[in-house]
């Protein structure tokens, strides 16, 4: 580390309690922007579980769908309809629909019921107890094994409850990925079982999933689909879609942007005050290290290191503090729904970034308006 | 010549000034406050730049320099003792004197080294690790006057090197200047009000409404 750069490490650690009010303000500042943000990745994440869960390449859908649970069924020839487009290597029912399921206790719970294609099983999930055949036996469905799987009271294969007072036997339990937004388990069935168990009105058909035969289809395949007066999405345009949603149609995205604004103003105000302090303390220093023969630039520099060290060592802590909590928070809470994404944390580097450039600029200013002159007239 | 404001508001601050300082000598700059002795400092050190004039230091007309030169020249050329020494209170002695070298890029074990050096021509080697806060007055006033030299410049420059101390130990000051800081090579400036050490200079210097008043030579006053 060059001598100078050194020398402003000292300056700023010396001084223990701006130091420590730098980095504690840093850090909460930190914190509560990577857990809002964290917070609202997560939820995202969740709302578009089926989606990624499923692994399907495109969603076919009416076109008022906001997200995947509040799917609109669509008339069977839609299905037919996709599977003769040119370019679709195959295309199968999907249903999503939401029941109750009657405990042993006697108690209701609600369920998200996913009905899969029969003969394909397509978009099914990796199984971690029982056989995948199983699902085409009498009243068979399969529990995912979620953060939600102790909502059903923990069932085991062979246990057997009622799904809207119709038998249910539970013949193996899946492993997903991700877990759901909405704190309900989910089951598996074929399609035709899940359209039986779940009352509906005229139209039975969620989703059509497709899979075409090259990337360079899709384009076309949507056409098509639109053409049809039905939406054809890419599984990540539809994760894009419900994403817009969550964050534009329902206030979530305007009250997490508020939140991290405040944290950023939190940040701002405590980072830019101490460090103004700081300087103002040290400006008649920093005059005298002027007469002396430091040139401007290297005030700039001192100032710009001492700033952008207090962020960084703010910004390590606070996401150190904010993943300990998410950690913490997930033993006690298996469906706590906060994930550190890379676009969250690049998100706060940028934002600590405006703190330190805000905050040594102030200084900055200061310091390059004095005068030397000033030192010797006291 | 040096003036602040303009029109009606115009201080002329020093007029017609010309003086010279030579290698080897202590030249005091003596007179009542608002008599422009700061004022000339600052424009002897290229700190303030003058309204009209020139200074020539080793042949160097350094009004003729722009700001990063002049801090060049400032911090290879000159040493400063400040009238409150405006020592870094966050900072140790011995690192309080390295400034002037880490400036100049030194690294930092050798400019400790080197300051180390300078706090033992000042007799402070026990006081290295010590904040100045912990230090008197005249330890404090040494320390200013380690970090004025540790860079070993040509020409020091002492601003009211007195004013914060007693009589008696204002007086082992310069007279420690004096006998141990000055040499053949090295002018030394002071700009003081403080009678009680005008026996160290070479030359005084008396100004008063920003004009020399008059030069006394050491011989002159010691008959």
């Amino acid at each position: 580390m060059p001598s100078l750069f050194t020398l402003a490490f000292k300056l700023l650690v010396n001084d223990r309690a701006k130091f420590a009010a730098l980095i504690v303000g840093l850090t909460f500042s930190v914190f509560l922007m990577v857990q809002m943000l964290s917070m609202f990745s997560g939820i995202l994440l969740r709302a578009s579980s089926t989606v990624l869960n499923t692994g399907a390449s495109i969603w076919v859908m009416d076109p008022a769908v906001t997200t995947v649970a509040n799917s609109i069924p669509m008339p069977d020839y839609v299905l037919d309809a996709v599977r003769s487009i040119n370019g679709v290597k195959f295309a199968v029912p999907f249903y999503s629909g939401g029941a109750l399921v009657k405990l042993a206790d006697g108690t209701y719970q609600s369920v998200n019921v996913i009905g899969l294609d029969d003969a394909s099983l397509f978009g099914r999930l990796p199984l971690v107890a029982g056989h995948i055949e199983d699902i085409y036996s009498d009243n068979a469905f399969i529990v995912v094994r979620d953060a939600e799987y102790n909502k059903l009271e923990r069932p085991t294969v062979g246990t057997v409850f009622e799904i809207n007072d119709h038998r249910s036997v539970v013949v193996g339990l899946a492993k997903a990925p991700i877990s759901g937004l909405f704190g309900i388990p989910t089951l598996y069935t074929i399609f035709t079982r899940a359209i039986v168990y779940i009352p509906n009105p005229r139209f039975t058909l969620s989703y059509v999933l497709v899979e075409p035969k090259s990337v360079d289809r899709i384009p076309q395949i949507q056409a098509e689909v639109a053409h049809l007066g039905y939406r054809a999405l890419t599984a990540k345009q539809f994760v894009r879609h419900i994403t817009h949603f969550y964050v534009y149609q329902t206030g979530l995205g305007t009250n997490i942007l508020i939140m991290t604004a405040i944290s950023f103003l939190v940040g701002l105000s405590i980072s830019g005050q101490t460090f103004y302090t700081f300087i103002l303390e040290n400006l008649e220093r920093f005059g005298a290290l002027k007469a002396i023969g430091a040139k401007a630039r290297d005030l700039v520099h001192v100032i710009l290191f001492q700033a952008f060290l207090t962020s960084l060592t703010g910004y390590g802590l606070g996401v150190g503090l904010c993943a300990l909590l998410i950690a913490l928070a997930k033993v006690r809470l298996p469906d706590y729904s906060s994930i550190i994404t890379y676009t969250n944390l690049i998100f706060a580097f940028v934002m600590v970034l405006i703190i330190a450039g805000i905050s040594s600029y102030v200084g900055i200013r200061k310091v390059i308006q004095l005068e030397p002159f000033d030192i010797f007239r006291g | 010549m040096k003036w602040f404001g303009e029109g009606p508001t115009r201080t002329d601050a020093i007029r017609g000034v010309s003086l010279d300082a030579y290698f080897g000598e202590m030249l005091y700059i003596i007179g009542p406050s608002g008599s422009g002795k700061t004022t000339l400092l600052s424009i002897l050190s290229g700190i303030l730049r003058p309204s009209g004039g020139t200074v020539i230091v080793q042949d160097r007309e350094i009004w003729r320099l722009d700001d990063d030169q002049l801090a060049e020249f400032r911090l290879h050329t000159l040493g400063f003792v400040f009238q409150d020494y405006h020592l870094f209170p966050r900072l140790t002695t011995v690192e309080n004197v390295a400034i002037p070298l880490i400036l100049r890029r030194r690294p930092w074990a050798q400019a400790m080294e080197t300051a180390f050096q300078f706090l033992k021509i000042v007799g402070l080697e026990s006081r290295a690790d010590l904040p100045p806060v912990k230090l008197s007055g005249g330890e404090q006033q040494r320390v200013a006057i380690a970090r004025a030299i540790v860079a070993e410049p040509d020409i020091l420059i002492f601003d009211e090197p007195t004013a914060s101390l007693d009589g008696e130990t204002g007086r082992r000051i310069v007279e420690f200047i004096r006998t141990k800081i000055l040499s053949p090579a090295r002018c030394i400036v002071i700009v003081t009000h403080d009678p009680r050490i005008a026996e160290f200079a070479d030359r005084t210097i008396a100004m008063e409404d920003g004009r020399i008043t008059g030069i006394v030579e050491r011989a002159a006053r010691a008959e």
